[in-house]
Order: structure tokens, then C-alpha cells, then sequence
């Protein structure tokens, strides 16, 4: 079984170097972030698999800290995007 | 008996699972525009997450991890549709048009 789980986790990797040429080739902003997100998806999976085949929890902490990150990163840039500018927090009134 | 149908089970999804990876990283690599590149690549993404977390969560046991797998699953699940959905409304609202034939025929 773990033969099975360093295979995904090769073929994962070498997944994310293959959407990694759309970050650098992208004609514009958009196209980069979208292939950002999804290297993110894939890291978030590779880190649980290594948790798994090492056999150490602490990994499955790190693989939810992460994908929360990159999903607030997508808004951000999302936001960047749309507006031209970053989000700015509320003053206190 | 049952590990041996519990592991094919988990190997299938996992396999599976690569697979959905596969199909999106091609969409994201030979798809003409942004809005067709968002379109495979979300869906495939979501999908083979999901499967392959699964499997691993079958693979480990019904132990303190898979808690923490179901609580990845559920996470991938929420937060990866909405965060396609609002780059997509960023594209559109910034001016990014959708590729149709013509831009083909233009640029020729």
C-alpha cells in the first residue's frame, strides 16, 4: 500500500511541475493565479500523503493551515484583480 | 478479508483520483483562455481531492487522523468552488472576455 501512496505522491508532484510552466508562460494575471490555486489543491493532498506514509500526524495540521492560506490567497488576488487594489480593512468608527 | 477489500477500495479511489489530476492539469495546459482554464481545472481539482482523501482516510483507519481528513474534505469542498467562482467574477468584472472562434480566426 505504501508503494501505491509514494506513486500518487510522485505523480502529484511531477502534476504540479507540469502546471507550473502556466504560471511562468501565462499570457495574463488571471491564468497564473488560477494555476497557483490548483498547485495548491495538489500540495494540500501531497501533504496529507506524507503524513500518512511517514506516519506523522503533525502533517494533516500543516495540509489545513495551508489550504485555508491559499483559499484566502485566491480572494485576495481575486479582489486585486477586480478592483486594481488591495482590500483595506474598516476603520473603526 | 475485509483489510484486502478496505485497500482495493482505497487504491481504486486514490488511482482515480490521479486520474481527475491529470484530466485538469491537461485542461489547464491546452485550453485556450482563462474561463475555459478555470472551468477544468476547478472541477478536476475538487474531484480527485476528494477521492484521493478519501482513500488515504481508508488507508489509515478509523483513527484520530480521519478526523482530520473529513475536516480537509469538507474544507477542499467549501472553500475551492468559491474561490474559482470569485476569480472568475474578478476576470469578468475586470474585462477579461471569453475566447470564442473569432479570436482564432484574428489572429491568424
Amino acid at each position: 500500500m505504501s508503494g501505491l501512496l509514494w506513486g500518487a505522491l510522485l505523480f502529484l508532484l511531477v502534476n504540479a511541475l507540469a502546471c507550473l510552466t502556466r504560471v511562468v508562460l501565462g499570457p495574463t494575471l488571471p491564468d497564473r493565479i488560477v494555476a497557483a490555486n490548483v498547485i495548491g489543491t495538489k500540495t494540500v493532498v501531497v501533504l496529507v500523503l506524507l503524513g500518512v506514509v511517514l506516519d506523522q500526524v503533525i502533517w494533516l495540521d500543516v495540509a489545513l493551515v495551508y489550504g485555508l492560506l491559499s483559499f484566502t490567497i485566491s480572494l485576495v488576488v481575486g479582489r486585486l484583480i477586480e478592483t486594481g487594489r488591495l482590500p483595506r480593512l474598516e476603520k473603526a468608527p | 478479508m475485509i483489510t484486502l477489500a478496505v485497500n482495493a477500495v482505497a487504491a481504486l479511489l486514490i488511482i482515480a483520483g490521479c486520474g481527475f489530476f491529470l484530466a485538469g492539469s491537461i485542461g489547464l495546459l491546452r485550453l485556450p483562455d482563462f474561463y475555459c482554464r478555470l472551468h477544468a481545472t476547478t472541477k478536476c481539482d475538487i474531484v480527485g481531492a476528494v477521492f484521493i482523501l478519501a482513500g488515504v482516510g481508508l488507508v489509515s483507519g478509523a483513527e484520530l487522523d480521519s478526523v482530520r481528513i473529513v475536516a480537509l474534505i469538507s474544507l477542499i469542498a467549501i472553500t475551492s468552488p468559491t474561490a474559482g467562482h470569485a476569480l472568475a467574477r474578478a476576470g469578468w468584472h475586470a474585462g477579461y472576455r471569453p475566447w470564442t472562434r473569432e479570436d482564432d480566426d484574428e489572429s491568424e
